[in-house]
């Protein structure tokens, strides 16, 4: 127990602390100004509007992968359920590549987005998508079938049935897979980096924001933006616990 | 009829966003023939930087290996206060953007950070070399050993290892003999994640690094490096080497996943 | 509602759950459906509901041929054993959800389902949820939730199976004593005979996918159509060749023609009856069912040797001849 409390404040806790103490040792008026300033402004408005964009997505297309994997059965399913991990095994760098490839100057479909907005939407779907797939599976898995025939035999229609009784079981598993990808979008640099072109006020996510400016010298503008980013994560984290206690409410009643 | 609409829109979804792209980048590496991508990757930078990678690797791996399996150990049989907020700091680095990890260290280790006046003084390099980029990396891949270990201690039980004390064995005894055997399948998952973590980091080690050619460039730096100086095979070269390694990883995370994920 | 069920065959993979089975369930009848795991019993219940659809044959309710109308569309009641409850939703809510479904006005939902829930002895329970109740509670639950949206036909899927003895008995008296008075057409799957035979006005054998007998309990029991039926509905011993009740046989202990020889293993006694177990001179085991008021007069132990014998056979009812 005492290796682990050591272990982590060592590598986790000191890093945070450092963050933390350098943001604000010049003040919360100073590091207000800092932080908005109108590229750092823009660089968050950026990431958050393509976290949610990108969360509100997966929420759908991955809850419908997810469905599709358990629930039906066709050729190439088991495959297609071990291709949903790659963007896990994949390094980010790679993953913006093969964007590129496909999306970008170049492109045999003639589609090319680089260095656009859309970009980044593209790059931050590849990264997340395995996350809500994965947190519905096991929940789709376990749900009582028979309480969905219940529900027929009493009338209800196929969509009725997915409303009032698939829907509320499974929403907690949807929603950790939503908080989760939305951390990892805010987070992204890798799979942007080439895709985007990081221009200041149009493609510039907080991640490289925060890369430029260590790089620029400007500790102060970074630390900021990094905070803010940090606090984020650590809400997250919070609401994916949160998520995890809901899931359980109704068993835990008795 | 709305199977097959919802069949249509899964299979779409992956292979334009995942399938499709990854196809490509095979292509694009061959596009212009082997020699340039052959030349690319023997070069002795690009060569260099796949070893500094698998160095990084080899070192964080086993380290997270250790820590995953004993703080597992800690959250679920030592019921103490406060293991909630250790399991939270553990998920931190799932939820926290690379690139802010870089920085919090450089705030650390830099010329002007915590320990910066004191590493000088003792010709300790740690920014811009290997060590920052060990850390950095150690830090990124932290909760994967431990995520996959929890959840099957828990289901596990103590009963096998209370057990094994009645008869005799010691703490270490059991652990060996009886637990780690146990939880083997998840500690193998577990490190299959790390390590596809660590081969695959960028944003921690792009800030800690430097990026200097030849000396602290990775695998997943180099490739940024190549294109940004219009090296295309160079760049989807190491992709696909990284991209095959990726494919072997998927392959092995598939084989051990601890649970069913499909009817 | 009467059920007709016509030629109906159902396999999965390469099992046959049901071959080409037939039967008629009278409207406002109580049905089981007895038999073996895997006779197909529990099949033949969902395909009734719709839950499943036949390969071949044909389901009528009411005379119209429902085969491939939707289990929404059916307006049966079904009963799960492992009562499928919508875990997320109160009792109330529950009960209520196929009324919601009709788009009932709220106060004759209430209404329904306050009436429901004192038929089943949940009143007071409505605002919990089915993690709060016991196994006996949650299944008077789907009971009042499949009887809410006054169903023509209930179907009860092992109900009580995975209740405790006790439970189970005071369960199905009450299904009993619902049957009589609404008098909606009720079938049960059931593995239990002794369950088959206290509720139902009429039983249905199934083994392997077919259909062994239909009657009434008493039928079944003293006139079993082959040896399955026999040695499933009640205790089947053979004697001198031929498959008999062990309430059929007598201990005495006067030597008479055919008496034969047979040493008490045992004696357990079940409340007012007695049940002997004995080894017949040839090594056979067979076992005697009697009162207990028998035994003391006859003053019987284990160990003692007695005779065992079969009285004539009685008038009126002939013994099936199920041994070649």
């Amino acid at each position: 127990m005492g290796f682990v409390t050591t272990f982590l404040s060592l590598v986790v806790l000191l890093p945070i602390a450092a963050l933390v103490w350098t943001s604000g040792k010049h003040g919360w008026h100073e590091f207000w100004t800092v932080v908005s300033a109108p590229e750092a402004v823009a660089a968050l408005k950026l990431t958050l509007g393509a976290a949610v964009i990108v969360s509100a997505l997966n929420a759908v297309l991955g809850t419908i992968t997810a469905w599709v994997l358990v629930r039906d059965d066709f050729a190439g399913k088991s495959l297609m359920n071990a291709v949903i991990d790659l963007p896990f095994a994949l390094p980010t760098i790679v993953g913006g590549l093969t964007l590129l490839a496909l999306y970008g100057p170049a492109s045999p479909l003639g589609i090319n987005i680089a260095f656009t907005r859309t970009a980044i939407l593209l790059a931050l779907m590849f990264e997340t998508l395995p996350f809500v797939v994965r947190t519905v599976q096991p929940v789709l898995l376990e749900l009582d079938r028979e309480a969905e025939e219940a529900a027929r035999s009493l009338g209800a229609s196929e969509a009725r049935v997915f409303r009032s009784v698939v829907l509320p079981n499974i929403l907690p598993g949807i929603l950790s897979g939503v908080a989760l990808a939305f951390a990892r979008a805010v987070g992204e640099i890798g799979a942007i980096v080439l895709i985007s072109g990081n221009l200041p006020f149009k493609t510039e996510v907080a991640a490289v924001f925060v890369f430029n400016h260590i790089q620029s010298g400007d500790q102060n503008g970074a630390s900021a933006v990094a905070v803010v980013m940090l606090v984020i994560a650590f809400l997250l984290l919070l609401a994916i616990g949160g998520f995890r206690y809901l899931a359980t409410r109704h068993e835990r009643h008795a | 009829m709305r199977r097959y609409g919802l069949r249509g829109v899964a299979v779409f979804y992956l292979v334009a966003v995942l399938l499709g792209p990854l196809a490509m980048v095979f292509y694009r590496a061959f596009e212009r023939g082997l020699h340039p991508l052959w030349s690319s990757l023997t070069d002795p930078n690009t060569i260099h930087a796949f070893k500094l990678t698998l160095e990084i690797t080899a070192l964080a791996v086993p380290v997270n290996t250790v820590f995953g399996i004993v703080c597992a150990l800690a959250i679920v049989r030592q019921r103490f206060p406060g293991a909630g907020i250790v399991n939270a700091i553990v998920d931190l680095p799932l939820a926290l953007s690379p690139v802010v990890v870089g920085l919090m260290l450089f705030l650390l280790y830099g010329r002007t950070g915590w320990f910066g006046s004191w590493l000088q003084g003792h010709g300790i390099t740690v920014l811009f070399a290997t060590p920052s980029m060990v850390i950095a990396t150690i830090f990124v891949s932290l909760p994967f050993v431990a995520r996959e270990v929890v959840p099957t201690l828990r289901e596990l039980g103590d009963e096998q290892e209370q057990a094994a004390h009645t008869l005799g064995a010691s703490g270490w005894q059991t652990f060996r003999r009886v637990t780690l055997p146990s939880i083997r399948w998840a500690v193998v998952y577990g490190v299959v994640l790390t390590t596809a973590r660590c081969l695959g980091e960028y944003g921690a080690v792009a800030v800690v690094s430097g990026h200097i050619e030849g000396k602290t460039e990775t695998a997943t730096l180099r490739v940024q490096d190549y294109y940004e100086n219009f090296n295309q095979a160079g760049s989807y070269g190491i992709a696909i080497v990284l991209a095959a390694i990726s494919v072997i990883v998927l392959l092995a995370m598939t084989l051990l996943r601890p649970k069913e994920e499909i009817a | 509602m009467s059920i007709e069920v016509r030629n109906v065959s159902k396999r999965f993979g390469s099992f046959q759950a049901l071959d080409d089975v037939s039967l008629d369930v009278d409207s406002g009848s109580l049905t089981a459906l007895l038999g073996p795991s895997g006779s197909g019993k529990s099949t033949l219940l969902r395909i009734i509901a719709g839950l499943e659809q036949p390969d071949s044959g044909e389901i009528r309710l009411a005379g119209e041929d429902a085969t491939v109308v939707a289990p929404q569309k059916r307006g049966v009641g079904f009963v799960f054993q492992h009562y499928a409850a919508f875990k997320h939703m109160t009792v109330r809510d529950n009960v209520a959800f196929g009324l919601k479904i009709r788009k009932q006005p709220k106060a004759a939902i209430k209404a329904r389902v306050d009436e429901l829930l004192g038929l089943v002895q949940l009143q007071g329970f409505g605002h919990r949820y089915p993690a709060q109740l016991s196994g006996g509670q949650r299944q008077r639950m789907a009971l009042a939730r499949a009887l809410a949206p006054e169903p023509k036909v209930l179907l009860l899927d092992e109900p009580f199976g995975a209740l405790d003895a006790r439970v189970r008995a005071e369960l199905r008296t009450w299904l009993r004593k619902l049957h009589d008075e609404t008098h909606t057409t009720t079938v049960f799957v059931t593995h239990d005979q002794e369950e088959a035979m206290e509720v139902a006005d009429s039983v249905v054998v199934m083994n392997e996918g077919r259909v062994e007998q239909v009657a009434g309990p008493r039928e079944l029991y003293d006139a079993p159509a082959n040896e399955f039926v026999m040695r499933f509905v009640g205790e089947a011993i053979s004697f001198d060749g031929d498959l008999i009740r062990p309430h059929d046989l007598e201990i005495t202990l006067d030597a008479e023609h055919g008496a034969r020889e047979a040493q008490i293993e045992r004696i357990v006694h079940l409340g007012f009856e007695a049940r002997c177990e004995l080894t017949l001179d040839d090594g056979e085991q067979i076992a005697v069912q009697m009162t207990r008021t028998r035994v003391a007069e006859l003053e019987l132990e284990p160990g003692q040797i007695v005779l065992v014998r079969r009285p004539g056979v009685r008038i009126g009812r002939e013994l099936p001849n199920v041994l070649g």
